[in-house]
């Protein structure tokens, strides 16, 4: 007897049986590789730190060696929005972008929400004095979300550079923040004025400009004008709220 | 009993049991490959052709997470084409081919990040595919299991071979490299146009130009 493959008990029959084959199978591989890929995710945030400090020096090393060197150079700190270290908080559990989720449209802090900075010191080589100073950065381009990180020196003022990474910026446009080329036109860049307010670094509209005696601005990316402000809110805002921090940390020299 | 007689009888009742490698079946991978090339002589799957083209490396990662997919979904629908209900079988086709998409991402996440960052969404566009659900509606729904694995492999390959020719030339004229090593010098000044699918564009178009000029293509009316 063969069955009748057209009546709506055996179609629905079927499609459950397919999505449940479908399911179980999903969630079975979802689940045997989540480890691996939280693995891959935490030593691509350590290379980012590392990337945006130390630049070129990484370049080259293995996921082992630049694991290594993290762990010897790195110290990790969370902030609160006064700049204040909070005990027993641990970067991992530090999700940006929920804390970014805490900020409104201008950046300001939401009222009632407390934020978390995680913060990354990079010692010297051999020395416990800070070298650089790493801080994380989320906000919004054109389609979706962008972060990054700006590692300061140890004046507190100057780039040394900056990481910049997408979830979803045009291929060949604003996918470009990622490109070492677009990256590198941050190093020495200021982010204080002369009086020492912060002012943020702005990625000019139009691409091919010379902006070597602008120590606030930086060459833009023809034809990702909007993926270029939504770094420049995020670079603003962050720095903004690393304030505080900025400030004590300055004082303490 | 005379085993002789067996496969005799066998053969009369099942015809389609050749050996695996029969001339129509070395036919089902050969294809593809030039003359029923799936990009160059169909034109489908032109859009992950012309996006993941830049660099060599994720080319090959994009050729290989396509032609798992390819196998895993003709095979599949293959030995269910004949309990699929004719009027909900695009939809159970669409699910199988995404369901085994988002095993190739979800590996690529764990054991190539670096590369799946790299593909971002175009892994995920291989759900649309074009040469994907034309091999199911096409040859899975109708042949038997091994000939469709045959079949996705030969379009498989046939998609890799153009891919990979695509980018091959687009990473030695725009960055100047090959598999990310300089070959050019280091002087050379990557050219923009083959960083940009434009780029694909062109190279694609000259690729099918000198294919149909060696095949004696005509256009017809």
């Amino acid at each position: 007897m063969s069955l009748n493959k057209n009546t709506n008990g055996y179609i629905f029959g079927f499609a459950l049986l397919v999505i449940l084959v479908c399911g179980v199978l999903l969630a079975a591989v979802s689940g045997a590789l989540s480890e691996k890929q939280q693995m891959e995710r935490e030593l691509e945030r350590k290379k980012f730190i590392l990337q945006s400090s130390l630049g070129d020096e990484i370049s080259g090393m293995t996921k082992q060696d630049i694991a290594a060197l993290y762990e010897k150079r790195v110290e990790e700190m969370v902030l609160d929005s006064n700049g204040k270290a909070i005990d027993g908080v641990s970067v991992n559990q530090v999700v940006l972008g929920k804390e970014y989720k805490k900020l409104e449209k201008n950046g300001t802090i939401k009222k009632g929400e407390n934020i978390q900075l995680p913060i990354y010191l990079v010692k010297a080589e051999n020395s416990e004095d800070v070298q650089y100073y790493v801080m994380p950065m989320f906000g919004f381009g054109l389609w979706d979300n962008i972060w990054g990180y700006a590692a300061l020196k140890s004046d507190l003022n100057t780039l040394q550079g900056v990481v910049l990474d997408h979830k979803g910026e045009t291929p060949g446009l604003g996918a470009r923040i990622t490109e070492q080329k677009v990256q590198s036109r941050y190093q020495g860049k200021t982010v204080a004025d002369e009086s020492g307010a912060i002012v943020s670094v702005k990625m000019e509209k139009g691409e091919g400009n010379d902006y070597s005696n602008k120590p606030h601005s930086v060459d833009g990316m023809s034809g990702a004008t909007l993926t270029a402000v939504g770094v420049n809110n995020m670079m603003e805002n962050y720095l903004r709220l690393y304030g505080p921090y900025i400030e004590s940390a300055k004082q303490n020299k | 009993m005379s085993t002789e007689a067996v496969v005799n009888e066998e053969v009369a009742a099942k015809p389609a049991s050749e050996p695996l490698f029969s001339k129509k079946n070395r036919k089902l991978i050969s294809n593809p490959l030039d003359g029923d090339n799936p990009i160059t002589v169909q034109i489908l799957g032109i859009c992950s052709a012309l996006a993941v083209t830049v660099k060599l490396v994720p080319t090959i990662m994009m050729c290989v997470s396509v032609l798992f997919v390819l196998i895993f979904s003709n095979l599949s629908i293959s030995m269910l084409r004949k309990v699929i209900p004719s009027r909900i079988r695009i939809i159970v086709q669409l699910l199988i081919v995404a369901s085994l998409v988002a095993i190739v991402d979800q590996v690529l996440q764990a054991y190539a990040y670096d590369v799946s960052k790299q593909l971002s969404v175009f892994v995920g566009l291989i759900i649309t595919n074009c040469i994907i659900m034309g091999r199911l509606e096409a040859f899975a729904l109708a042949n038997k299991p091994w000939p469709s694995v045959l079949d996705a492999v030969g379009n498989g390959l046939g998609y890799s071979v153009i891919l990979i020719s695509v980018a091959f030339f687009r990473e030695l004229l725009g960055s100047g490299s090959l598999f990310g090593f300089k070959v050019l010098g280091e002087n050379y000044t990557g050219n923009g146009v083959m960083m940009s699918p434009v780029g694909a564009c062109i190279v694609l178009g000259l690729l099918i130009w000198a294919q149909r000029a060696r095949n004696g293509y005509r256009e017809e009316a």
